[in-house]
């Protein structure tokens, strides 16, 4: 065999992706605002990341449709599949780069990590709403990244409290049925630390992804029998999860998920038997008759040009919360154009924007979703805005709400947010910014 | 026409023994370097850096490392993604624990760490062979995987379990942004191919050949068992271990350990078969049709116009990229080096073949 390196297979790669390059190039725009939605409608996590999707895109198609953009600014948007995949998640970030976006939801705690370096550099806003790392909320080091409306930290500490109302902690056992992987470990540090102050166990147990193997899992919740399972799963795992605890025939009622194990998806595989399952919501259920569904009922569905295939997902709990981060971004533009004119906004102004939100109830109500959405009020120090949730039950057919409006204790979760934004920083070597002298 | 070596002698042994012997190959490689260092850092699009030559790049060094352990030595391996995971992590603690120490011994440090680690797992296949390694290294895979999900000390005890990289400098030249981080890798990578080149060409390599090819008869002839299969997984792990370091720093930035699973283990297994067993030029072409393909499929669509729904596409990617897997498998099972090679043969007589 002849001796030949690799020098040839570099450049036939080279030409090939060559076009990959000039072609992105020539697609960039000017007059839209431009917005990369990574989604996942395959594989393992397909069942719950499609309805959010379909909710995120909608919002924007409604907005161009019904209002003729944001502010008379069309919005422009591209899907790019990431699979849950973090290398994917930035390949995906990497293309659609080029068309200068100003804000990006990876929806994956993975990809958010990731990116999170990345998007400073790059002067892209990094919105995760409802998920993503629970320090980001300190906007003194994290100044591209917004978990609006609740963080796993804040879903953490509102669980606990919502237990607590059913009888002292002291000595009773929490299992965390959890995602092996960021998004399910994030909650941990809190746990412990309201173990701690509590005096309640905390029992870890991780689920490998994708999550279809957990009977192991689930014999070790009977063998311990704790008092309340708390489950962080995703996808395909929170199906499995609640027909595993029928299976070993672990009480629904005890159990409670985060928002993202509280969805349509996860309960309907298991049909009746998941009668009596709760999950805390991030403000929001499974509304349906909001003047927003109303519109988007009637400007996109009743046209044909709805992007979810049956026109029931509207209106869903992972529907809605797709249209909620879509508003959020609209929002956030709208308070940047009315600082800086309302024209095509870059991702800088965006940040300004996000950071300087306030939507009270009467605004909210004003956008049609009146009571999907607590309050939010972002600034340097909290670019979370909301820390609000309430528990919803599926009672065999539907969800409804079984608690009180909750919120997150922020004096407990403050200290331990600054502490592990001032590590990141230290690591980082980021100097903080002074929150005090941010207008 | 062009590509023929009539009127090249070689009078000496070091003319003949040199690493690329026919004229035009040592042009067009040394055209290839010039071009990759020279003209690219200027053509490619930020896009182009980040998503697909820089993990090509990185992936073909992986790539590179298996193919000493299963093209050269004939010793499967399922445990590749867990080395790199080593070497990715033992780079973060490196750099976490001596933040004064030059990011290229920190790299090189990390290749040594995976090769410890690697050849501790690779002492079984002096007994075991065939599947039964596979399976053995399997076991590695997910020991691995297990480490540095649970073991907190790995990760500097971060909450979620995933870590980022600390900026990357090296003697005070900042390596940020597309272009810097492509000619780092560019750079290792070229070094680290000539190396493994020289290698598998050498005595060491003999050797290793010998066993994969037949391993009685390479001990009957004064092979010892123990020192070639030993080395074969040594140098592997240092490869892929530095490929991990290189995937974690340059490319993720931020990773967990599910970056390095089981399928990432598959996916260089594949790498290597498609590109060609026993062949450094396999390991990149076997890269480039694993790395670069899927990305031009998913974005087909785009470029010729058609409006397709995302999950169509994804669908239409996973079909098309199995198809061309198996076509390519039955088309050449040599894969795709042999396909070059052939290639290559046939040029040589062009255009009057016999």
């Amino acid at each position: 065999m002849k001796h030949t390196w690799k020098w040839k297979a570099a450049a036939a790669a080279l030409a090939l992706a060559g076009g990959i390059g000039a072609a992105q190039d020539a697609l960039a725009q000017s007059k839209e605002i431009f917005v990369p939605v990574l989604v996942y409608r395959t594989g393992a996590y397909a069942p719950n990341g499609a309805p959010w999707a379909d909710g995120f895109v909608d919002y924007l198609k409604l907005v161009n449709a019904r209002d003729g953009g944001v502010n008379g600014v069309k919005i422009a948007y591209e899907e790019c599949e990431t699979g849950y995949a973090t290398d994917r998640g930035v390949e995906c970030y990497e293309r659609l780069k080029s068309k200068k976006p100003v804000a990006v939801n990876p929806l994956s705690t993975g990809i958010t990590f990731a990116l999170t370096e990345k998007v400073a550099n790059d002067k892209i806003v990094l919105m995760t709403t409802g998920y993503g790392r629970a320090d980001s909320v300190d906007g003194s080091v994290f100044a591209w990244n917004f978990p609006f409306l609740g963080t796993y930290w804040d879903a953490a500490d509102m669980l606990v409290q919502e237990v607590a109302k059913k009888g002292n902690l002291k000595g009773k056992k929490i299992a965390l049925v959890y995602h092996d992987s960021p998004y399910g470990k994030e909650p941990i540090p809190v746990l412990e630390a309201l173990a701690k102050q509590k005096g309640f166990t905390l029992v870890k147990l991780p689920v490998t992804h994708p999550g279809v193997e957990q009977k192991a899992t689930w014999l070790q919740v009977r063998q311990q029998r704790p008092d309340y399972v708390f489950l962080w799963g995703w996808g395909v795992m929170n199906s499995t999860a609640i027909k595993e605890a029928i299976a070993v025939s672990y009480p629904r009622l005890q159990m409670y998920g985060v928002w993202w194990s509280g969805a349509e998806p996860d309960v309907l595989p298991a049909e009746m038997a998941a009668k009596g399952y709760n999950a805390i919501t991030m403000g929001h259920s499974a509304e349906k008759d909001r003047p927003v569904h109303k519109d988007m009922l009637k400007f996109l569905y009743d046209k044909g040009q709805g992007t979810a295939a049956k026109k029931e997902e509207v209106g869903s709990v992972l529907y809605n919360r797709g249209m909620i981060s879509a508003m959020m971004l609209v929002e956030s533009i709208k308070s940047a154009q009315s600082k800086y004119g309302k024209r095509v906004m870059t991702g800088e102004e965006v940040r300004w924007g996000a950071e300087h939100l306030n939507l009270d109830a009467a605004k909210i109500k004003a956008i049609g979703f009146e009571g999907m959405v607590q309050p939010v009020k972002t600034s340097c120090m909290d670019h979370g805005g909301a820390h609000r949730g309430r528990i919803h039950t599926w009672d065999g057919k539907e969800w409804s709400y079984t608690s009180d409006m909750l919120e997150a204790n922020q004096k407990f979760l403050r200290p331990m947010i600054e502490a592990s934004a001032k590590k990141y920083a230290q690591e980082k070597h980021i100097t903080p910014r002074d929150c005090s002298k941010e207008k | 026409m062009i590509y023929r070596e009539t009127g090249q002698y070689k009078t000496t042994y070091e003319a003949d023994q040199q690493l690329f012997p026919i004229l035009q190959d040592r042009i067009f490689v040394l055209l290839v370097i010039a071009f990759a260092f020279g003209a690219v850092p200027f053509l490619a699009s930020e896009y182009l850096f980040r998503a697909i030559l820089t993990p090509f790049l990185i992936l073909s060094l992986a790539a590179i490392g298996l193919n000493i352990l299963v093209g050269y030595c004939g010793q499967v391996s399922l445990g590749t993604g867990g080395f790199m995971a080593v070497g990715a992590y033992a780079a973060y603690n490196l750099a976490l624990r001596l933040p004064d120490l030059n990011l290229l011994v920190v790299f090189v440090l990390a290749g040594l760490c995976a090769t410890v680690v690697g050849v501790l797992f690779g002492l079984p296949s002096l007994r075991i062979k065939g599947f039964y390694l596979a399976v053995a290294t399997l076991a590695a895979q997910f020991f691995l995987d297990w480490a540095f999900a649970r073991i907190g000390w790995f990760t500097n005890y971060a909450p979620s379990g995933s870590v980022s990289a600390p900026p990357l400098v090296i003697l005070g030249w900042e390596v940020v942004g597309p272009v810097r981080k492509y000619l780092l890798v560019l750079g290792i990578v070229c070094v680290f191919a000539l190396v493994a080149r020289n290698l598998v060409r050498g005595a060491i390599g003999r050797s290793w050949m010998a066993m994969r090819d037949m391993d009685v008869a390479a001990e009957v002839i004064g092979i010892r068992p123990l020192y070639a299969k030993v080395t074969a997984f040594a140098v592997s792990s240092f490869f892929v271990g530095l490929s991990g370091a290189l995937w974690a720093f340059v490319y993720l930035g931020a990773w967990e350990p599910l970056a390095f699973d089981v399928n990432r283990s598959f996916q260089l297994l594949f790498m290597v078969i498609i590109g060609g067993l026993g062949s450094i030029l396999g390991s990149f072409l076997g890269a480039a049709f694993i790395v670069i393909l899927p990305l031009a499929l998913n974005q087909m669509p785009g470029w010729l116009g058609v409006e397709m729904s995302t999950a169509l596409i994804s669908h239409i990617e996973l079909m098309v990229f199995g198809a061309l897997i198996v076509f390519f498998l039955i088309v050449e099972p040599h894969g795709l080096a042999r396909l070059w090679a052939i290639g290559k043969e046939k040029l040589r007589l062009w255009p009057f073949p016999h």
